[in-house]
């Protein structure tokens, strides 16, 4: 039996990146505790070094035995991943320093869960996918808990890790039966099994569910969202930054790639699901955020919203659907950045503070924090010219090109109902009077992002193309 | 056309916007510079557009001064900008009101000055984008941006209910056009392009089709307009906003609406507007009947002048959907019209309030013993909304009559009689603001317009007395373009039908 080592330079950004970690891993239990910063420069230089490596040079292709793949669509989402990863590390600096958890496993840790993600997305078989998810998986869990001094953050964690196994546990019962029934776990294998006329059988259907349930989990949508907003609200908040980016958008991927790979012909099952699940999520999304009160925990819901929108791109199974989903993600990925960066500069005589409230008035003592937080909400809203309403425009040319009429007509009423809530913010920012001033954000990475992000998102219209074409060739990995 | 005329006129304002932003320094003095530039930027703008008007060819009915340039080709979006006859004066209007806007609020907004004025720029901007789009994609963009700057005008510088207010207008008109976006994808996944003119020529449609995407259209024009029954948010919106944002929204915002029946639902959907015609008949009838009863019982002068709006604009899409000349023409000159008057009679109520800080109509009475000159222009504006002879309403409001007559009697007899409820209302708010004895001492202290206020006063005056008396400078470039329009609709009409009877 061939171990299929040929084509091992395929995976040189994640070598590359294992290796780094377990170096810097090492150099931080040498050095102890001082390490900190230096160890959360070297993990973003690794993750953009990385960055990098993805693409220079580029090759595609299967390796080790097929359990690995690369192609056009897994490293344009790992190029998103690692953003997102890479920044959130910068933005978690100031932030845990002040709590004093600001320790090197943090970046490390962090480094480990994104080279789980880059698995995830390069998965080419169902193994290779769960060793990929549960790496992924157990870094996450830890650095939910990070703050270990807090019992938000514990419980957060723990809570994490629970329901997180539990859905792990879903997947792996999918997966089994899928190999029951098709004889093999490599993405091939069920395709051709499915193909050939197994996929009529009842038990490879049940498989598909679970797996679908599993992933779902993973990527937040109704009815396994249940987790998201007390995590989201108990994690450290740069933490919750990351959970909003990195691992959604990585679980965006593998669901993308598992059901229009070897399960695409299922599609008319799996179909069925998707637009449920997406519907639920809309409307959950938009309406139980309605009377939130803490700013994470309404970003939690936000974001149920937003992986709602993604599925519907996904549940057309079409080129035009994956095309929408990256692009949406993308720009999901540079709003969720910039809103988190905003939060995490809330900080009223030192402490942090995120019950909306506290944000009364902000239009007056922090006039340009308030105004990129204005574009961030109006956007989310998918209110034209900013960026979002683009990344909806595309999910729903997508949903109704693939005849999905009443799931959109759904999708465009939960957005109006959505828009309350992030009226809401706006309202407080502008309308209401002001409360006590928060302190003067600091020149820092925070106020780069924030500025970054808002750049992006008020100026997107200027050029869309650039996002769309990226999104298109992405798409075609899939589609050869 | 050498050079992009309409891209400037478009994104000029923005320009000053972005000054306005970088504007620093101690408070009077960036308050002082912000309102220069917003004053200079917006005459400017105003004074380019006029080029339009007088480089206008009368005698071309399609598109002028276009553009087109490649925006997003992979879903066949184009920034495509160009004019005809009938957003010609859409965008002088809002080039004109803007200006005026910023002059009347010189005074009367004096906290987050730069912030006011950046929202009122980005609003010109959206306003005439729109009017100029040529691409549905475009158009999409510009008319929902407009809630933005909007949303804020109404809720940082209104009245005591202005959060209620804002969210009102937000949400109503964000759920109209998002069906509307759903019916732009539509024509999208048709055609594979979101060109208004390509569409134009090449959209065929079932009949079902056309109706989904009409009652689409519908729900996002309907809301702007506002037709009876979802005008509610209007009277909030115009009492709740300042002096300003209700002039923009009245004379403006509401033609949107207007608008986008004449340059989208009409040309796109043929055989679906002639089925649902008798649909807007029936709630414009409502409208201009209704809510001249309710404008009657008015107690603050802003809601009255609103529900007078929705009056006016019940008249407006009768007009266009009686789809002859005359009615198409009588309404667009009567949307030109309502937004000039109406944005004056909204600058009226503004000086009084400026003064006495309430809009109450029993807080008044016997100004003119005080304020002749406003008793004077206030006269001449609310004459002109009723509909006087010789003044700016009487014209729109006569062809549109007259149009419907040729295609429905019982609808042109119930419109008329809202302009008689019309002339009482208004001449009852005159009568109870102007005429009678002075006798209340808050009243005794009032000053007459000032020269500020003149100026802002004098050339919507002046243009109400052009369009009554000569109103064929206005007819004139947009007749071409209506003849198009309805002669291109009769003939969709047309071959509808012989291919229904074909066997």
């Amino acid at each position: 039996m061939a171990i299929g080592l040929e084509n091992w330079t395929l995976a040189r950004p994640e070598i590359f990146l294992a290796a780094v970690t377990c170096l810097l891993l090492v150099y931080g239990v040498v050095r102890g505790e001082t390490s900190a910063a230096f160890v959360s420069v070297a993990t973003t230089l690794a993750l953009l070094v990385t960055t990098v490596l993805l693409f220079v040079p580029y090759h595609e292709g299967t390796a080790f035995a097929s359990l690995f793949i690369v192609d056009r669509l897994t490293a344009t989402m790992k190029v998103l991943v690692l953003i997102g990863a890479a920044v959130t590390i910068l933005m978690s600096r100031a932030y845990f320093e002040q709590a004093g958890a600001w320790r090197f496993e943090y970046p490390v840790l962090v480094a480990l869960a994104t080279l789980g993600m880059m698995l995830m997305i390069s998965a080419n078989d169902l193994m290779s996918l769960y060793v990929g998810l549960e790496l992924q998986s157990l870094a996450l869990y830890v650095v939910a808990a990070f703050q270990r001094d807090s019992v938000r953050s514990t419980e957060a964690g723990l809570k994490y890790f629970v329901l997180g196994s539990v859905a792990s546990g879903m997947l792996l019962f999918g997966a089994s039966l899928v190999y029951g029934f098709c004889g093999g776990t490599a993405y091939v294998e069920i395709s051709r099994a499915l193909l050939d006329g197994r996929g009529g059988e009842f038990g490879v259907v049940v498989g598909l569910v679970f797996v679908v349930a599993g992933l779902a989990f993973k990527v937040s949508a109704v009815p396994f969202h249940m987790w998201t907003p007390d995590v989201y609200e108990g994690a450290p908040t740069p933490v919750t930054a990351l959970f909003a980016v990195a691992p959604k958008i990585a679980a965006m991927s593998l669901l993308v790639s598992v059901l229009m790979g070897p399960f695409k012909p299922l599609f008319e099952q799996w179909q069925q699901i998707i637009i449920a699940a997406s519907v639920l999520s809309m409307a959950l999304g938009a309406f139980a955020a309605l009377r939130q009160q803490n700013i994470k925990r309404l970003m939690a819901y936000s974001s149920i919203g937003n992986v709602g929108y993604i599925l519907l791109g996904l549940a057309s199974g079409s080129a035009k659907g994956i095309e929408s989903v990256v692009f949406y993600l993308a720009i999901y990925l540079v709003m969720s950045l910039g809103v988190f960066a905003v939060i995490l500069m809330m900080k009223r005589r030192g402490v942090m503070v995120e019950s909306i409230a506290d944000m009364a008035g902000l239009a007056r003592n922090q006039p340009a924090m308030a105004f990129a937080m204005l574009l961030f909400m109006f956007s989310l809203a998918g209110i034209p010219p900013l960026a979002g309403f683009w990344g909806k425009l595309y999910i729903f040319i997508a949903a109704v090109e693939a005849k999905l009429y009443v799931p959109a007509v759904l999708g465009v009423l939960a957005s109006v109902v959505a828009s309350y809530y992030y009226l809401r913010i706006v309202k407080v920012m502008y309308f209401d009077e002001a409360a006590e001033a928060f302190d003067r954000p600091a020149f820092g990475v925070n106020r780069a992002v924030a500025l970054a992000s808002a750049l992006v998102v008020a100026l997107f219209s200027l050029a869309p193309q650039p996002l769309s074409v990226v999104a298109s060739v992405a798409a075609k990995g899939l589609f050869q | 056309m050498s050079w992009p005329i309409l891209s400037l006129i478009t994104f000029l304002p923005l320009v000053g916007a972005v000054f306005c932003l970088v504007v620093n320094g101690p408070k009077e003095a960036v308050d002082r510079n912000c309102r220069s530039v917003a004053l200079v930027t917006s005459v400017v703008t105003f004074l380019i557009s006029l080029l339009l008007w007088v480089r206008f060819d009368v005698t071309k009915a399609g598109f002028q001064f276009e553009e087109k340039v490649d925006w997003v080709p992979a879903l066949g979006i184009g920034y495509h900008v160009g004019i005809d006859g009938i957003s010609l004066f859409f965008i002088l209007l809002s080039t004109l009101l803007t200006p005026i806007c910023i002059l009347a609020s010189w005074e009367s907004v004096h906290v987050r000055v730069k912030e006011y004025m950046v929202a009122f720029l980005v609003l010109e901007t959206f306003m005439v984008g729109m009017f100029c789009a040529l691409d549905l994609a475009l158009f999409y963009v510009f008319f929902e941006g407009v809630l933005i700057p909007m949303f804020l005008i109404i809720g940082v510088w209104g009245g005591p209910r202005r959060v209620y207010a804002a969210f009102k207008f937000f949400l109503y008109t964000l759920l109209g056009s998002v069906l509307m976006l759903l019916a732009i994808i539509a024509i999208y996944w048709q055609l594979g392009t979101t060109d208004l003119v390509v569409a134009m020529e090449q959209l065929h449609l079932p009949f079902a089709w056309q109706c989904y995407l009409w009652l689409a259209f519908f729900a996002s024009f309907a809301v702007k307009v506002p037709m009876w029954p979802v005008h509610t948010w209007l009277p909030d919106a115009h009492v709740e906003a300042p002096t300003a944002g209700s002039v923009i929204l009245a004379g403006v915002l509401l033609k949107m609406g207007g608008y986008g029946f004449l340059r989208l639902s009409i040309p796109l959907l043929p055989e679906a507007t002639q089925y649902f015609a008798p649909l807007i008949f029936g709630l414009s009838v409502v409208a201009v009947i209704y809510t001249s009863l309710v404008a009657l019982v008015q107690e603050d002068m802003k809601k009255l002048i609103a529900y007078s709006s929705i009056a006016h604009m019940g008249l407006v899409t009768i007009g266009a959907f009686v789809l002859n000349v005359q009615g198409v023409q009588g309404s667009v000159f009567q949307m030109l019209s309502h937004g000039i008057v109406s944005a004056a009679l909204f600058l009226c109520v503004g000086v009084v309030y400026d003064r006495m800080h309430t809009r109450e109509i029993a807080a008044y009475g016997g100004l003119v013993h005080r304020m002749p000159r406003y008793a004077f222009t206030f006269l001449v504006f609310t004459l002109a909304s009723v509909g006087l002879p010789g003044l700016s309403g009487f014209v729109g409001e006569f062809l549109v009559l007259l149009g419907t007559f040729k295609v429905n009697t019982w609808v042109a007899a119930l419109a008329a009689t809202g302009l008689i409820l019309g002339a009482a209302y208004a001449l009852w708010l005159y009568r109870k603001i102007v005429f009678g004895q002075l006798t209340k001492d808050s009243l005794k202290g009032i000053v007459d317009m000032n020269r500020r206020e003149i100026v802002v006063f004098l050339p919507l005056l002046l243009l109400t007395l052009w369009m009554g008396v000569y109103p064929n400078s206005f007819l004139d470039p947009m007749a071409a373009s209506v003849d198009k329009l309805v002669g291109d609709y009769q003939a969709a009409i047309k071959l509808a039908r012989t291919a229904a009877l074909s066997p």
